[in-house]
């Protein structure tokens, strides 16, 4: 669904992408790991055409996304950080949102506005707003349109854990109906039950790229947390 | 496009200061009108006012506004759209309501007071240099990231083009004074938007006569239609190019 060929970002002397090809396919959850700072958004901007790699090539459905914007209407993007203009009000944003996507989608997913108890806040000026708040906002406006392909980037930091719950039950519900899912996160243990593929990067470079199986058996651990930690130490151990 | 923009004069809107602005120059107008009895004495003290204050506001306040706006460019920009209809809506609100509090502050009392082709030449130019300063105002918030460099920016860019580029071509005409210069001068005012509104008022208020030979020249190139055509274009570059560069800059921007 998504193919990426070798592309390449640096930020001034950093590279935050180092020739990076993957391919992520349809029905999938999609971990992508790794340490602070080693390109795990600058891949998901590069996805969403915020940011423009240096060079490389992405297609999305067979086509290519440069300087093309329909593909966004199927994809759902929950930033780590939202960030929103403070003097609109949720009910605001969220008819911006369907204001922009009429037309394309004409009956817009609330479960997660209800779950969240938004309903509520709508009234709530964005700048008001805490940070867990916030998130809902953005995991409620990600979910809204019935994207085929769901990027969620730290999805539950911030969030307490009833909601972060719900939250996961909404990605669970939305994998099986065969879509595509890309998660970061640094709580490993809630991934468990979501994923079935890991991405890991380092240094803005793919080390791997398994289905969570394999990966579990290489390393002979149950656990996620305990796989990653094993590979983590096998690698420093190396350097 | 029209959605966004709907969304972006409504956020203007709620900012008080472009209400503010058309108050003040309401009040700047009505007094100057009011203070002499000859309403051309009035225009002529207003075409300095709006020649400095019209430039300076519409730069300013367009950085700051494109800078504030920058979560909600980010927001956009993940959504399906086209970042040439976010630009252009952006650019396009700063320019409808800056315009429109320009014609209430100022156009209105010009209509009132002194309806005639000078009147209304007055309030042409107005419009023009708001949407050439807000073009400016995208250029200059383009260019760099940084909100205090970018705001920098447009302030130097206000002063080289209400005083600097002046200062400038005096030097020049006094070092080259020995020279017939005044085709040269032609050409210059074409270099600064600003310049070629304020000799368009001027010649419509008949004063050229005051500037000699430079005015006589100026006469014979700006004082006709084709002269007026050239301007009229000369100032729609001014506002199609900054807004064109700016354009490819924001296109190519990680967000």
């Amino acid at each position: 669904m998504i193919v990426a060929k070798n592309i390449t970002k640096q930020f001034g002397k950093l590279k935050a992408l180092d020739n990076v090809s993957v391919t992520f396919s349809k029905g999938e959850c999609i971990a992508l790991l790794g340490p602070n700072g080693c390109g795990k958004t600058t891949l998901i901007k590069s996805l969403l055409g915020m940011v423009v790699p240096d060079s490389g090539s992405i297609h999305f459905n067979n086509e290519l996304i440069t300087n093309k914007w329909m593909y966004r209407s199927q994809v759902g993007y929950m930033p780590q950080i939202g960030r929103y203009p403070e003097n609109m009000t949720i009910a605001h944003v969220i008819d911006m949102m369907k204001d922009i996507r009429k037309g394309i989608d004409k009956d817009p997913d609330e479960e997660l506005v209800k779950s969240f108890g938004l309903k509520d806040l709508l009234q709530k000026k964005m700048r008001t707003l805490s940070g867990g708040t916030t998130q809902k906002v953005s995991a409620a406006l990600a979910f809204m349109f019935h994207p085929d392909v769901l990027i969620l980037d730290e999805p539950t930091a911030g969030l307490d854990p009833l909601a972060s719950e719900k939250l996961k039950q909404k990605i669970i519900k939305e994998k099986e109906k065969g879509k595509l899912v890309l998660i970061t996160s640094h709580i490993l243990s809630e991934l468990d039950d979501l994923i079935t593929e890991v991405f890991y990067m380092q240094e803005g470079k793919l080390l791997f790229h398994k289905k969570l199986v394999e990966l579990k058996e290489e390393t002979g651990e149950a656990k996620l947390s305990k796989a990653i930690a094993k590979i983590m130490i096998t690698q420093e151990a190396e350097l | 496009m029209k959605k966004l923009l709907k969304y972006v004069i409504v956020d203007i809107v709620q900012n008080k200061i472009v209400l503010i602005y058309t108050l003040l120059l309401l009040i700047i107008s009505m007094s100057v009108f009011n203070l002499e009895n000859n309403t051309a004495k009035g225009l002529l003290s207003l075409l300095n006012i709006i020649l400095i204050i019209v430039p300076l506001i519409c730069i300013i306040f367009s950085t700051i506004y494109i800078y504030n706006s920058s979560e909600f460019i980010e927001l956009l920009v993940s959504q399906p759209l086209k970042r040439r209809t976010i630009w252009l809506s952006i650019f396009s609100g700063l320019a409808s309501s800056l315009s429109f509090a320009f014609f209430i502050g100022a156009g209105i009392p010009i209509l009132l007071y002194h309806a005639d082709a000078t009147g209304f030449m007055m309030i042409a130019m107005g419009l023009f240099l708001t949407i050439v300063f807000v073009s400016i105002a995208m250029l200059a918030a383009g260019l760099t990231r940084d909100k205090a460099k970018g705001i920098g920016l447009s302030i130097l860019l206000w002063l080289y083009f209400s005083l600097i580029f002046d200062a400038l071509v005096l030097f020049f005409l006094f070092q080259f004074q020995d020279y017939p210069l005044e085709r040269a001068m032609v050409v210059c005012s074409f270099l600064n938007p600003i310049d070629l509104g304020r000799i368009q008022i001027l010649l419509q208020m008949d004063i050229s006569a005051l500037m000699g030979y430079t005015g006589a020249v100026f006469r014979d190139f700006f004082g006709n239609s084709t002269g007026i055509t050239l301007s009229f274009i000369g100032l729609l570059t001014w506002i199609i190019f900054p807004l064109i560069i700016s354009l490819k800059k924001f296109k190519a921007k990680d967000l």
